[in-house]
């Protein structure tokens, strides 16, 4: 394997990571609070909806962007008040937002644009293209780095930056402010906080939201940067992944930069049988890869290698004692 | 003492919620410019208007029959099975591996080995997240999450390297031997000179379906096992000094419930399609979810839930056909039957709990009102 096939290989790891990225740190919020999420996937899939569809009628990625957000932040208030003012269960909660965005998002697409359910295709200002970092041009005759900077750290759309940008952001939230701790303890022991005067409530709502705004922007990601537009199903297992990448990173930020960048090279590779077979001479059944971020993450939760232990208050109603 | 008689717990709840469910749908058809009122007739028509609709109604149902019961049996448990999906998957498998294979004499023997090829690769897929869940802690609802994605790959690679015959594009089985096909409603009624369809829909598993919920019925309510199932579910810390282990329950009760899953694909693989198809589940795991919380976990609930969501996959078959209503609909509805029965169930009993418990109030004066008889 060459250089340039290396660095064509890293990009679109890149590129694969990226959606898994925004919607894993969404779903670090939402579990480090306490609130179980698996409708990561069903509002990344809201998102990319009307991120496209509102692109396509305003002729705007930025405002699409608005859209998609404000379509996951309702799926994300809906999650809230089941689980949060109704005590429901959350994981009920999770499969039934994943079903409604599946279904939302093809009727409503049919009926706005009549395309089989899937937004027209976007072009120009309707999408978030690549942006060209100062002295890419450059650069990209230089040895080595030239490349390197011109066509792996050059080159992305600015959702790719924003979602490398929320990771030490992330970090710097939960575990360098009052909120974060306050959000992280009331994810472990949430009588603690009630106790200490601060609402579980308003926590745990504030979570969700955020959950809601990363996912919207993962949404985003998916229609209108890495792909021109809407098609049914887009996201495929994504929010899953995401999942999966959390409990990799065992609820930790800078864990879930190397989880989702590892699932994004897998992703990677299933579209490069031949890199594969270049490196390590065998034939591996592409099936073969797209399973492993699953596998991978069965072997960990069984605690074979490392343990992952979630937020212990995960999945729990908080009921104020009366 | 409980605040609402039964009655209403078990029959009021589920109705509000399902009519908030009706409801939501039908403004969700009003806003994408159509008639619900029309629509629903057509549903009907299309579903249990003629022998065909009828025959894919309870084909349907019979796949979430065995969906529903799956998950039924789980909850009761205390233990939530998403990966039926996965485990029909693989029951599916089982099934087509029993049938290509092994040249079974007759239909009746091919469907013994059918069932039991599905029943037990569905309980194998369920057996490894619930040791992992009992063993190990691993939390059962993301084990079997990620195990509905492991049989999907699985599915892909055996059909696309092994089971697809030599020379076929398409990545599905070879066809079963043509005297292993199941009697059908349509097959019966044409025997018996009454004209019907020639599709493929409703069959004789249908039949095992039912016997299955009544199977699961006595299990839950007439054995021992049943017993302790439940008493886990109810408290499990009651049920450990009660001698009861916890490993034992978790990994009988999935294996059960895997099972159950699994025999769905007797339908799909052996009954309908005649070959293992890439995609033969289309959801049915899921729908058992919703398929259970509306039937509370009973199995009469859950095979009255199961032909009304029948009903609803035949009719939204025909709306797409007919109108422009995409057949995502269905996928709608289920999704606010779960949100309803199933998430916002406190939204539902919240208020009625307090309408009871107001009614009872006005019935039986309290204490303090009632003549003091004096002393003798």
């Amino acid at each position: 394997m060459d250089y340039t096939t290396l660095i064509q290989l890293l990009d679109s790891t890149v590129r694969f990571a990226t959606p898994l990225l925004l919607a894993c740190l969404a779903g670090l919020f939402s579990e480090r609070a306490g609130i179980f999420d698996i409708g990561l996937e069903g509002k990344m899939l809201a998102a990319a909806f009307f991120t496209a569809a509102v692109a396509s009628l305003t002729g705007s990625a930025w405002i699409g962007l608005l859209g998609g957000i404000g379509a996951s932040l309702v799926l994300a208030g809906i999650h809230g008040v089941a689980s949060i003012t109704f005590r429901g269960n959350q994981l009920i909660s999770g499969v039934a937002i994943n079903a409604l965005a599946a279904g939302m998002t093809v009727l409503i697409a049919q009926d706005w644009f009549r395309q089989g359910g899937r937004t027209p295709p976007l072009a120009g200002n309707a999408r978030f293209e690549g942006i060209t970092l100062p002295g890419a041009q450059a650069m990209a005759d230089v040895p080595l780095i030239g490349p390197l900077y011109a066509e792996l750290i050059s080159g992305h759309s600015v959702l790719v930056y924003i979602a490398f940008l929320a990771v030490p952001l992330t970090w710097w939230v939960l575990f360098r402010t009052r909120f974060g701790l306050r959000l992280r303890a009331v994810g472990e022991n949430p009588a603690a906080v009630d106790t200490a005067g601060v609402s579980v409530v308003g926590l745990r709502y504030a979570a969700v939201m955020i959950c809601g705004v990363l996912c919207g922007i993962a949404g985003a990601y998916l229609s209108t940067a890495l792909q021109a537009g809407f098609v049914k199903d887009m996201s495929a297992g994504r929010g899953f992944i995401a999942l999966a990448a959390l409990i990799f990173a065992k609820w930790r930020p800078w864990y879930a930069l190397w989880a989702t960048l590892l699932f994004g090279l897998f992703g990677a590779l299933e579209t490069r049988p031949d890199v594969i077979q270049a490196v390590i001479g065998l034939k591996v059944p592409g099936p073969l890869l797209g399973g492993l971020p699953y596998i991978m993450t069965v072997v960990i939760l069984a605690g074979f290698v490392g343990k992952a232990i979630p937020p212990r208050a995960g999945g729990d109603p908080y009921v104020k004692e009366r | 003492m409980d605040v609402m008689p039964k009655w209403a717990e078990v029959v009021l709840v589920p109705l509000i919620s399902l009519l908030l469910a009706a409801i939501l749908s039908a403004l969700v058809i009003l806003a994408i410019g159509e008639d619900p009122v029309a629509a629903t007739k057509l549903m009907v028509e299309g579903a249990v208007g003629s022998v065909r609709g009828w025959g894919y109604t309870l084909y349907y149902a019979t796949n979430f029959i065995f969906t529903g019961l799956a998950v039924a049996v789980a909850f009761h448990a205390r233990l939530f099975n998403i990966g039926g999906e996965g485990q029909a998957m693989l029951g599916g498998l089982g099934v087509a591996l029993a049938l290509l294979f092994i040249p079974w004499p007759h239909w009746t023997i091919g469907l013994i080995a059918a069932s039991l090829g599905a029943a037990v690769f569905g309980a194998f897929w369920a057996f490894i997240p619930a040791y992992l869940q009992a063993k190990r802690g691993s939390h059962i609802v993301i084990t079997t999450i990620m195990f509905n994605f492991i049989a999907s790959a699985l599915l892909i690679y055996l059909l696309n390297e092994f089971l697809k015959p030599v020379g076929q594009a398409d990545p599905s089985s070879a066809r079963f031997a043509p005297h292993l096909d199941l009697p059908t409603l349509n097959s019966v009624l044409n025997g018996m000179g009454i004209k019907a369809s020639k599709d493929d829909s409703v069959n004789v598993t249908f039949l095992i379906a039912l016997a299955s919920a009544f199977a699961v019925w006595v299990l839950m309510w007439r054995t021992r096992l049943g017993y302790e199932i439940r008493a886990f579910g109810h408290s499990e810390s009651a049920a450990k000094y009660a001698g009861i282990n916890p490993v034992r329950i978790t990994v009988i009760t999935m294996l059960i419930s895997g099972g159950l899953a699994g025999l769905m694909g007797v339908n799909t693989v052996m009954g309908e399609s005649e070959k293992l198809l890439l995609n033969s589940t289309e959801g049915a795991g899921f729908i058992g979810i919703a398929v259970a919380l509306m039937g509370r976990s009973h199995p009469v609930g859950v095979v009255i839930a199961a032909i009304l969501f029948g009903f609803l996959y035949q009719g939204g078959a025909e709306l797409a056909l007919w109108t422009s209503i995409p057949r995502e609909l269905i996928v709608v509805i289920q999704a606010l039957v779960i949100l309803f029965t199933g998430a916002l169930d406190n939204m539902v009993r919240m208020p009625l709990e307090r309408m009871f418990l107001a009614a009872r109030l006005r019935r039986a004066p309290g204490p303090e009102r009632k003549p003091v008889e004096p002393a003798k």
